[in-house]
């Protein structure tokens, strides 16, 4: 076979193929939501203290007033209580009036100061070992007649939103994973659905006798709809050659056999005609050995209109006793040529559905085979029952050798004979035949050696009609 | 005088300049080593007198017998100028919690977490930097003497008309916190005033009775008790307890419409080098505060916040808005307009 489907265990098959596939996808939109979500909650807390920051500043700002030229300034306690919204973070501030420093921390120098009084300059800097958000505004205030720029800054540490952007993080994580494996389900769930017309168009190829070439008439996807096209062309294809041999066959065992009889008749004519015994033993075997090429050229035809008509099987209503009736009384001079009696036991009406042409030749077959393998003077019984309340039962029983128990299993395959026959001269079509036939009509065929007697017992089972 | 952590007091002034001011030597009003077996000794400098907290090292020691404790007690300004100025010490305890907020915001303290710390209140804690082992009330204490005859207020407001109504009664017979001072006496009025008006009237009416003005509370308590002053107002709740137990000249002014609680609380400076020891001695410290009945100190439990008259405002809240009196300007107005209606001349 080629390596078309290489690669790891896993993806060998399309389903874990589309099942890898979608929770690829699953895991890279989990990551990705997750980050958004993380992202965005951060920035929110961001923006959440950038706006109490402002407020805050803004009311210290609001609070800023002159008397008699000095600028006056008392801290608005909620401009620092409100500051502990956000989380338990440090708090610094500073109100510089002209660059001079009127209250609070000297060294917290804002990085970048608004041009216009209402303007808010907001930036994250380092101090005093911790990174800190400041937000500065501006204020002009009038000392004496002098207007004064006050610029008012109140900065705090990160800790609080770094908080509440880990806790939402750690939140969106765990509802990413969930989303992942749920989504990991429904992929699975999903391939498996997509799979589905694909695995019952394999199941129904393999549900298929193994000579049953009829074309798959189902519906299925579009996408697979090539593929039932060409599996049925490839069907009808392989149909039509397997018919051309059969035929081909049966022309050649139909050509064969003519001469074959003028030949035998000829030999029979000259028997009569010979005086030495060598030369009527030598006759008599030229006879024998026609006989028997007839014989297999008639099975090998038999074999061909077996395969040729079990596919479009005749459902014509058959009794089976007439059947048995007329395929014992064809035998009847052969097995009195080997003073064989055949007995037939067989009380109708049996009727089954099925081919009339085949079912005799399976019987002639199988009948033909316990006369073949019979000695001299015994019995051969066909009788007709029922084997259970919805299947007939021919029985074919002689008082031959048996089969050998070794290879009972493989007779019924084609040109399979027997280990215990060496010494007579057959096709090992014959069972072959049968077992198709029966198979054909929804019946079996059954070896046995049963344990009363000696001899061979071929059961040919079919569902009454 | 059996509290004197509270007598530490130094002028606002000095707290301020003092913080940039160069590494002065720090002045101790007590000093014991309680050596331990091993060589891990934990400096801890606090504001509580060693007669209050003797018995608790004992204890610590007890259970921790390797560890020795050198214990420093100085006002609540030396200590913050202390721990500013890089002073080496391990723990640091204080009465003063806007100071101490103070140092936790400026840096000077760093974080300790432990199953005890998380046991606390989250109101009792900050950035687990700052941790509260007590919760003390601020009452008024009243002479039974000279309160004899006169109903009992319930509030404020009717303590007003109390004054208002009996001004011979009350003529320099009242006394209450120098809040120019004392940072505890601060703390309570500033937090008084912005919790309510009655606050400025109550104030300018003592003012007009003539009120004395004290470094601490001890000497109030001692003052009514003695019957020089008839009433004592924001005295420390736990110290008036205290002397009540064993002195029935005082009595407590049960005032239902609200109490101003403050935290005393202990920090882990970041100059601290014994961390591991300095932790335990945290957790011990924190345990005792949450028991409700200690063995060991005569200090309210931390649960004293829980109260309902302190539960109105709840106890001063340890966060960013302590620093707003703190503020070089805010106390100066603060001051400004006290002084206007106390110290009427």
């Amino acid at each position: 076979m080629s390596n078309a489907v290489a690669g790891p265990f896993w993806w060998r098959s399309i389903g874990q193929r589309l099942t890898i596939l979608l929770a690829g996808i699953a895991a890279v939109l989990a990551i990705l939501s997750w980050w958004m979500v993380t992202s965005f909650a951060r920035e929110a807390a961001e923006r959440t203290q950038d706006n109490v920051l402002v407020a805050s500043a803004t009311s210290i700002a609001e609070a800023l007033r002159s008397e008699q030229g000095t600028i006056l300034l008392e801290l608005p306690y909620s401009a620092f209580a409100m500051l502990d919204a956000i989380g338990e973070d440090r708090v610094f501030y500073r109100v510089a009036a002209n660059g001079e420093t009127l209250t609070g921390y000297d060294d917290l120098i804002p990085p970048n100061t608004p041009e216009r009084p209402g303007e808010v300059a907001v930036r994250t800097i380092d101090f005093r070992g911790d990174q800190v958000r400041t937000v500065t505004v501006r204020r002009t205030v009038l000392a004496g007649q002098q207007p004064v720029p006050v610029l008012v800054t109140v900065a705090q540490t990160r800790t609080g939103v770094e908080a509440i952007g880990s806790g939402l993080s750690q939140t969106a994580a765990g509802l990413s994973v969930a989303l992942f494996v749920f989504a990991v389900g429904l992929g699975a769930f999903a391939a498996g659905n997509a799979l589905k017309p694909l695995n019952s168009f394999a199941q129904a190829v393999t549900r298929r006798g193994p000579a049953d070439l009829r074309p798959l008439r189902r519906k299925v996807p579009d996408e697979l709809s090539p593929l039932l096209v060409a599996l049925n062309r490839l069907m009808d294809r392989l149909g039509q050659s397997i018919r051309r041999s059969e035929e081909f066959i049966a022309e050649a065992a139909h050509r064969v056999r003519t001469p074959l009889a003028t030949v035998r008749a000829q030999a029979e004519l000259a028997l009569h005609t010979v005086e030495k015994d060598t030369e009527k033993q030598m006759l008599r075997r030229i006879i024998r050995a026609v006989d028997e090429s007839s014989r297999s050229a008639s099975q090998l035809l038999d074999h061909a209109t077996v395969s040729f008509r079990a596919d479009a099987l005749a459902q014509e209503q058959i009794d089976l006793a007439d059947l048995a009736a007329r395929v014992t009384s064809g035998l009847q001079p052969t097995a009195e040529m080997k003073d064989i009696a055949l007995e037939l036991d067989a009380k109708g009406p049996a009727f089954v559905l099925g081919d009339a042409i085949l079912l005799e030749s399976a019987l002639r077959n199988v009948l033909d085979n316990s006369v073949k393998y019979s000695p001299a003077e015994t019995e051969i019984t066909v009788t007709l029952d029922r084997a259970d309340p919805s299947n007939w039962r021919l029985v074919v029983r002689d008082q031959g050798r048996g089969f050998s128990a070794d290879s009972l299993p493989d007779l019924t395959t084609r040109f399979k004979r027997g280990s215990n026959v060496a010494q007579v001269v057959g096709s090992g079509l014959g069972l072959t035949i049968a077992e198709e036939v029966l198979d054909a009509h929804g019946g079996r065929i059954e070896l046995t050696n049963p344990k009363n007697g000696a001899g061979a017992c071929v059961s040919l089972i079919l569902p009454a009609a | 005088m059996r509290f004197p952590d509270l007598a530490r007091c130094l002028s606002a002034a000095l707290w301020l300049t003092n913080l940039a001011g160069p590494l002065v030597a720090l002045e101790l009003e007590d000093q014991r080593l309680y050596p331990g077996t091993g060589d891990t000794v934990v400096k801890v400098i606090s504001t509580g007198d060693l007669d209050v907290f003797e018995p608790f090292i004992l204890q610590f020691q007890a259970e921790n017998p390797t560890i020795g404790i050198d214990y420093s007690v100085t006002s609540s300004a030396e200590l913050h100028t202390a721990i500013t100025q890089g002073g080496v010490f391990d723990v640091a305890m204080s009465s003063a919690m806007d100071l101490q907020f103070q140092l936790a915001n400026d840096g000077a303290a760093q974080a300790y977490s432990s199953p005890v710390t998380e046991s606390l209140p989250t109101w009792a804690r900050w950035r687990n930097q700052v941790f509260a082992f007590t919760a003390e009330p601020a009452v008024a204490v009243i002479s039974q003497d000279l309160f004899a005859g006169l109903e009992r207020p319930k509030t404020r407001q009717e303590l007003i008309a109390l004054l208002r109504q009996n001004p011979d009664a009350f003529e320099n017979k009242i006394g209450t916190y120098d809040v120019q001072t004392s940072g505890l006496g601060y703390l309570f009025a500033t937090q008084e005033a912005r919790n309510s008006d009655t606050f400025w009237r109550l104030s300018e009416l003592m003012g007009r009775r003539g009120t004395e003005l004290y470094c601490c509370s001890g000497q109030m308590i001692d003052e009514v008790a003695s019957g020089r002053l008839a009433l004592a107002y924001n005295v420390l709740g736990s110290y008036a307890a205290e002397r009540i137990a064993r002195d029935d000249r005082l009595e407590i002014l049960d005032l239902q419409d609200y109490a101003t609680v403050m935290l005393r609380t202990a920090l882990i400076p970041a100059t601290a080098t014994e961390t591991e020891a300095a932790g335990l001695f945290l957790d011990r410290l924190l345990q005792e505060g949450m028991r409700e009945n200690s063995t060991v100190w005569a200090l309210p439990p931390l649960s004293a916040a829980e109260t309902p008259e302190a539960r109105a405002y709840g106890p001063i809240r340890l966060g960013p808005a302590l620093l707003v009196y703190l503020d070089r300007l805010n106390r100066d107005a603060f001051l400004r307009a006290w002084r206007d209606a106390m110290v009427q001349q």
